[in-house]
C-alpha cells in the first residue's frame, strides 16, 4: 500500500475542494482498500467522507425515494420505503456481497466498485484498465467471467455491481457535487462502454462526489424480481443477473423494464427491448422473444459463449417470476 | 474410572482459541520485530538480470532488500533443501540463484519496521528478465511425460483380455483441477533472534521437527540453536508438510540482519507453492453377466513441476477397493513451469477415487445395475494390489447404513425421473478408502507430586482435535481424571512425532501416548506396592489416584511419598511407539459409503447439495465430536471439489490469477444442506492397540464422485471435467 494522506472534511464543498488527480474519496473502503493493498489504487491523499451528513433516504415532494450517498448497503436494503416500494433494489443488493460488507458498503461507493477481473487485480500482469496501453491478456485468456455485450478491443471487463442492475432498471438519477456545484446524471449514462478508455468506469469527474440516488415514483413494487446466477449460493460475483419489473393490468404488460449484471462495463438496459414487451399480454413466447431482442448483438469470448444462453434463460424465469409475483420479498436466490 | 476416549469431548483448547488466547505463528509479539514482505516474479520461465531495489531502499524504515545476489549464504545441495515430505528431485532453493522456475517464485525479500512499510517498498522493486517460453498447460504436455517413480502396483491377471470381452463396460477419461489447500490462517514464520544467536521460530507447519531439520542442512546452524514451534496451526491441509519459502526467506533476513524477523505470506502468495495436481485420469472397467468386475484399468497423469516429480496414491485404490483379478494401473507425470504439487487432504485418493468411483456409477449403468448393488457384489476382503486380508473392513455395513439412513431404496432408476418445479432432483452414490497407517511416534508422560499429568510429543494440531484426542488418551492409559491431564505439543524440543498428515496422528501419536501413560500407571503400581505392603495383593485395576492419593481397595499411599525419589518429585516416562508386527501380514484402512441428494436448475445449471449421508469405517472412535467435525469438513471439501475449486491459470502467462478467496472459490455456508455423519462400528484388534484408524482424509474420498454422480442423476448429463460449473450443465 502506497503511504497516504487522510483528511476528513466536515462539508460537501471542503471535500470536493479537497480533492485532486491523485486522491480517492473513501466511505466504506470495502473495494477501494483492497485494491489499495493490491497496489492496484494507489491514491496519495484520502478523504473520509463518513462525516458528511448524506445518511439519509427520505421521500421525494414527486413521490420517489431520496437515498444519500453514505447510507449504508444494509440500511437501504432494509428500509421501509425500499421495502414498500422498490423491491427489487432490496432483493438486488441482499443479494450481493455478505452480511458485513453490507454493513460498511455505502450506496454511493457501489456504484464506484472497479470490475473484478482478474487480470485488473493482479499487478503482475498487463492490463488496460489499471494502465492504459498496457494491453488486455483477458481477451485470449482467463474470460469466463467477462463481458459478451458492449466490450471493445481494450477491455472485456463487466461492471460487478449487483445494486447498479436494480438501479438501471429503476431509472434513477444520481446526485454529484463538483466544484461548479450540484448535476444530476441519469442511471443509464452514469457508467460507461470501455471503448478506448477504459480506465474510465464512469462520467464522474476527479474532483466530483456522488451526493445522494433518486429513485422516481415507479408502478414496479408488485411486479418485480431480481435473479442472480453465479458459481456458488453466496459471496460471489454474477454470472449473469437479472432486475425485471413490470407494471401488469389485466394481463397485459403497460410499462416494463429490464437490466442485465455481469455482461458488460455497465448494467446493460435497452429501452427497445421493454417496448417490446409493453402492451402485451404476458407470455413465455414474449419474454423469450425480449430476451433474444437483448442478447441479438452479444458477442461471447472463449470462456463465456454459456453467457448467452444463460442470460436468456435467467430473462425469461426473471420475466415469468416478475410476473408471477406479488409484492413481498421473493425467496433470494 | 470410566473412559473417556470414546466421549464427545469439548475441544481442550477451544476456549483459548475463540477468546484469542491462541497465538498463531505471526501472532507472537517480539521486541524490535521486524517486518518481511516477498516481491514475485511475473514471468513464468528465465532468469533474473537484474534486481532493482533503489527505491525501495531510499524509504525510510526500509532496512535491508535481499535477493540470488546478497542473500547469506546457504546449502547448494538438493539433499539439504530435502524435508520428510519431498518429492524426488531438486527441491526449491528460494533465493539461491538468478533462475525463474514459475510464475510468483519469491525473487526478492523487503524488510522493514512494519509490515506496510515492506510491503510498500516491494511494489517499488522492479526486476528485470530474461524471458523463456514455458508451458503450463497439462492437456499440452500429454505428449512429455514419463512414468511417476511411484511405487504402482504391478498389473495383475489379463486386463486386455478381458476388458475386451466384458458384458458390459466403460471407457471414461477424467479431468480434475489444480486446488490450492487455502487455510484460513495464511503460511508465517515470525524468527526471534535471540541474545545467543539462537533461533526460537513460530512457524505455521505440519511438523516442527521437518522445519528444524530442514533449516539446520540448510543454514548449517547447530539444532540445539533452532527451535521451532507451532503452538496452534489455522489449518493447513497438508500445505504445511514441507517448510515453505516463508521460513528460509524470514531465517534468511534474521541472520543478515541479526534482528527478529516475521513474514506473513499474503493470500496472493497462498497460491505461490505446492498444490492438489491437475490430473487426466482414463478409466477402463468391464463386468461379467452377473455383475463382477473382470477387469479394471487406471491410467492417470499428473502435472508436476520441472524440478521434482510429485507423486501421490492417484491409482492404487483402483486395485484395493473391489474383488477383480485382471488389473493394470499407470501413473505418469507431466512436468511444467510450474510449483512443485503437495500433498493436499486425502492426496491421490481425492482425484483417484473420484474418478474410479464415477466410472463404477457410469458402469452400473451400463450393466442395469443399482450403484450400491454393483459395488456390494464386487466387495473384497482381500487388498488385491498386496495380496492380504483387511484387518477390518466394515464397508459393506457402510453401504447399508448409509443407504437406509439416506432412504436409497426410494430412488427412480431413471436419470431426470426425480424433480421438484424447476429443479431436478438426483441421488448419487460412492464408496470412499483411506490407508490406515501408522509412523514411528514418541512421547513423554510426567506425573508432578500434585497428581497432574503433562503428556507431550512434538506433534501438531492443524485443528483437527490433536491436544484433545491425546488428552483423553493420556487419561484412559494413566487411569487419572480427564482434567488432570495437559497434553504439549508443536515444538521441535519435544520428543520425536512424524508430520502430521495421512491420518496417522492418532494411530501413531496416540500409541506412543498410550504406552507412555500405561507404563507411567505400571511404574507407579509397582512403587506403591513396594512402598505399602498392604497394597501388593491388590489387582492393577484396582488402583486410582484421586486428591493426591495412590488408592487400592482400603489402603492409599500419598502421591508425593511415591514421588520423592525422583527429580522435582516428577515421575517421567518417554517412550517410542512402533507399528506392531501383527499388522504386517495385513492390510489396513478407513472406508466409507456417501449418499448426495443435488438439486438442478433446469434453466439455469446452478447445483445445490442439498443432503449428505456420509457412512464411515474406522475402527475406534476416540471422540466422536471431532471425529464428526472432521467427516464434515471433509464433506464440504468434497462438494467443494465436486462444484467449485480450480486455481485458474492463463497458460499464455503461466500464471494462476485466481488468488484470493473472492474468486478461488470453495463452498460458502449456504452451499451446505444437512450432512449426517455415521460412524459404523468396526473393531479393529490389529491396526495399534487403540483400534483407532483416523478420520483426517476419509472425509473427503468419495464425496465428489457422489455428487457428480448425483447430477447425472437428476440430469441425464455426465460431466467428466472438474469442478462441475453451470456452464457444464447448460
Amino acid at each position: 500500500m502506497t503511504p497516504f494522506s487522510y483528511h476528513k472534511p466536515a462539508s460537501l464543498d471542503e471535500a470536493v475542494s479537497l480533492a485532486g488527480p491523485s486522491s480517492r474519496f473513501i466511505a466504506g473502503g470495502t473495494n477501494l482498500v483492497d485494491l489499495m493493498k493490491e497496489n492496484v489504487e494507489r491514491p496519495e491523499h484520502l478523504i473520509d467522507i463518513t462525516g458528511l451528513a448524506l445518511k439519509a433516504i427520505e421521500e421525494t415532494p414527486e413521490g420517489g425515494v431520496m437515498i444519500g450517498a453514505l447510507v449504508s448497503n444494509a440500511d437501504l436494503a432494509w428500509h421501509p420505503l425500499v421495502e414498500a416500494r422498490y423491491p427489487l433494489l432490496a432483493q438486488a443488493i441482499l443479494a450481493g456481497a455478505s452480511p458485513q460488507l453490507r454493513n460498511m458498503a455505502s450506496t454511493g461507493g457501489n456504484l464506484l466498485q472497479r470490475t473484478r477481473c482478474y487480470y485488473f487485480y493482479d499487478t503482475g500482469t498487463p492490463c488496460n484498465k489499471r494502465e492504459p496501453g498496457s494491453g488486455c491478456p483477458a481477451r485470449q485468456g482467463l474470460n469466463r467471467m467477462h463481458a459478451i455485450l458492449g466490450a471493445s478491443d481494450d477491455c472485456v471487463a463487466t461492471h460487478p455491481s449487483d445494486m447498479c442492475v436494480a438501479l438501471a432498471a429503476l431509472a434513477a438519477v444520481v446526485h454529484v457535487h463538483g466544484p461548479a456545484g450540484a448535476r444530476q446524471i441519469p442511471f443509464a449514462d452514469f457508467h460507461r462502454l470501455p471503448g478506448d478508455t477504459p480506465q474510465r468506469d464512469n462520467q464522474l469527474a476527479q474532483d466530483e462526489l456522488i451526493t445522494g440516488i433518486e429513485l422516481p415514483a415507479e408502478p414496479f413494487a408488485a411486479h418485480c424480481r431480481y435473479i442472480k446466477v453465479r458459481d456458488r449460493a453466496s459471496y460471489a460475483f454474477a454470472l449473469v443477473s437479472v432486475a425485471a419489473a413490470l407494471q401488469i393490468e389485466k394481463g397485459v404488460i403497460r410499462e416494463a423494464r429490464l437490466a442485465l449484471g455481469g455482461v458488460a462495463h455497465k448494467p446493460w438496459r435497452d429501452p427497445a427491448v421493454e417496448a417490446l414487451l409493453q402492451g402485451k399480454p404476458a407470455s413465455t413466447e414474449l419474454f423469450t422473444h425480449a430476451a433474444d431482442a437483448l442478447l441479438q448483438a452479444a458477442k461471447p469470448l472463449a470462456q463465456n459463449g454459456f453467457k448467452v444462453s444463460l442470460a436468456r434463460n435467467a430473462i425469461i424465469r426473471a420475466l415469468s417470476e416478475a410476473c408471477a409475483a406479488d409484492n413481498s420479498l421473493g425467496e433470494m436466490q | 474410572m470410566n473412559s473417556v476416549v470414546g466421549t464427545p469431548m469439548d475441544r481442550v483448547d477451544g476456549a483459548a482459541k475463540v477468546t484469542g488466547q491462541a497465538r498463531y505463528a505471526a501472532d507472537y509479539p517480539q521486541e524490535g520485530l521486524l517486518h518481511a514482505s516477498v516481491v514475485s516474479s511475473t514471468i513464468a520461465r528465465g532468469r533474473v538480470v537484474k534486481v532493482n531495489s533503489e527505491k525501495a531502499l531510499q524509504v525510510p524504515g526500509v532496512v535491508a532488500v535481499l535477493d540470488h545476489t546478497n542473500r547469506p549464504h546457504v546449502s547448494s545441495y538438493d539433499d539439504d533443501y530435502s524435508d520428510d515430505d519431498a518429492a524426488e528431485g531438486s527441491p526449491f532453493r528460494p533465493l539461491f540463484n538468478d533462475r525463474v522456475l514459475y510464475s510468483s517464485q519469491p525473487l526478492a525479500l523487503v524488510i522493514a519496521d512494519t509490515l506496510e512499510l515492506a510491503r510498500y517498498a516491494g511494489s517499488l522493486v522492479t526486476i528485470e528478465y530474461s524471458q523463456q517460453a514455458h508451458q503450463s498447460d497439462l492437456l499440452a504436455a500429454l505428449q512429455q511425460t514419463h512414468e511417476a517413480p511411484a511405487e504402482t502396483p504391478e498389473p495383475r491377471g489379463d486386463f486386455a483380455g478381458h476388458f475386451a470381452g466384458a458384458d458390459a463396460k466403460v471407457d471414461v477419461t477424467y479431468l480434475t483441477a489444480n486446488e490450492h489447500h487455502n487455510p484460513m490462517e495464511p503460511h508465517a514464520s515470525t524468527v526471534c533472534y535471540q541474545a545467543d544467536g539462537s533461533l526460537v521460530i513460530h512457524d505455521k507447519t505440519q511438523g516442527t521437527q521437518n522445519c528444524q531439520e530442514y533449516l539446520h542442512n540448510i543454514f548449517g546452524l547447530p539444532k540445539d540453536k533452532l527451535r521451532v514451534k507451532a503452538a496452534f496451526v489455522g489449518g493447513a491441509f497438508g500445505s504445511g508438510l514441507r517448510p515453505q519459502y516463508q521460513l528460509p526467506l524470514a531465517v534468511m533476513a534474521a541472520l543478515h540482519l541479526k534482528r527478529s524477523v516475521r513474514l506473513t505470506l499474503t493470500r496472493q502468495q497462498m497460491f505461490t507453492f505446492g498444490y492438489r495436481p491437475r490430473t487426466q485420469q482414463r478409466l477402463r472397467l468391464g463386468v461379467d453377466k452377473r455383475g463382477a468386475l473382470v477387469a479394471i484399468g487406471h491410467d492417470a497423469i499428473g502435472q508436476t513441476s520441472r524440478f521434482e516429480d510429485f507423486t501421490e496414491h492417484l491409482v492404487e485404490w483402483s486395485g484395493m477397493l473391489y474383488q477383480c483379478d485382471n488389473v493394470a494401473l499407470s501413473y505418469r507425470l507431466a512436468p511444467l513451469d510450474v510449483y512443485t504439487p503437495l500433498d493436499m487432504r486425502a492426496p491421490g485418493a481425492g482425484s483417484g477415487v473420484l474418478a474410479l468411483e464415477c466410472a463404477m456409477d457410469e458402469l452400473a449403468s451400463a450393466a442395469g445395475l443399482d450403484p450400491v448393488e454393483l459395488r456390494k457384489r464386487n466387495f473384497a476382503s482381500h487388498n488385491g494390489n498386496e495380496g492380504k486380508p483387511y484387518s477390518s473392513k466394515e464397508l459393506l455395513a457402510c453401504y447399508e447404513q448409509g443407504a437406509e439412513r439416506f432412504g436409497w431404496a426410494r430412488r427412480q432408476a431413471t436419470p431426470g425421473s426425480m424433480r421438484d418445479g424447476n429443479q431436478r432432483i438426483g441421488w448419487g452414490m460412492a464408496g470412499g478408502v483411506w490407508e490406515a497407517m501408522q509412523m514411528k511416534a514418541s512421547a513423554k508422560a510426567s506425573l508432578d507430586s500434585t497428581g497432574h499429568l503433562t503428556v507431550s510429543s512434538a506433534t501438531t494440531d492443524i485443528g483437527t482435535g490433536t491436544y484433545t484426542v491425546m488428552t483423553q488418551i493420556a487419561a484412559d492409559a494413566a487411569g487419572i481424571d480427564v482434567g488432570k491431564v495437559t497434553f504439549k505439543l508443536g515444538d521441535s524440543s519435544l520428543p520425536t512425532a512424524p508430520l502430521q498428515g495421512g491420518s496417522f496422528t492418532v494411530s501413531s501419536v496416540g500409541s506412543a501416548v498410550r504406552q507412555a501413560c500405561l507404563t507411567l500407571r505400571e511404574r507407579l503400581i509397582e512403587r506403591a506396592r513396594q512402598q505399602r505392603p498392604d497394597l501388593a495383593s491388590e489387582a492393577d485395576t484396582a488402583f486410582t489416584l484421586e486428591n493426591g492419593q495412590v488408592k487400592a481397595g482400603k489402603h492409599s499411599v500419598p502421591l508425593a511419598e511415591l514421588l520423592a525419589v525422583d527429580p522435582q518429585q516428577c515421575l517421567e516416562v518417554q517412550v517410542e511407539a512402533n507399528p506392531d508386527d501383527k499388522r504386517k501380514p495385513y492390510s489396513t484402512a478407513t472406508h466409507s459409503a456417501v449418499f448426495v441428494e443435488v438439486q438442478v436448475d433446469d434453466d439455469l445449471g446452478t447445483v445445490r447439495v442439498t443432503r449428505v449421508v456420509s457412512a464411515v469405517a474406522a475402527g475406534r472412535v476416540v471422540n466422536p465430536k471431532t471425529a464428526r467435525s472432521q467427516i464434515l469438513g471433509g464433506v464440504v471439501w468434497g462438494v467443494g471439489m465436486a462444484l467449485h475449486e480450480e486455481s485458474q491459470t492463463d497458460h499464455a502467462l503461466g500464471r494462476i490469477l485466481n488468488h484470493n478467496l473472492a474468486e478461488y472459490h470453495v463452498p460458502v455456508n449456504a452451499d451446505i444442506g444437512d450432512i449426517d455423519v455415521i460412524f459404523v462400528e468396526e473393531d479393529d484388534r490389529v491396526v495399534n492397540a487403540l483400534g483407532s484408524k483416523g478420520v483426517g482424509e476419509i472425509g473427503v474420498v468419495g464425496v465428489a464422485a457422489a455428487v457428480a454422480n448425483a447430477i447425472y442423476h437428476a440430469t441425464g448429463k455426465r460431466v467428466r471435467e472438474f469442478p462441475i460449473t453451470l456452464d457444464k450443465l447448460i
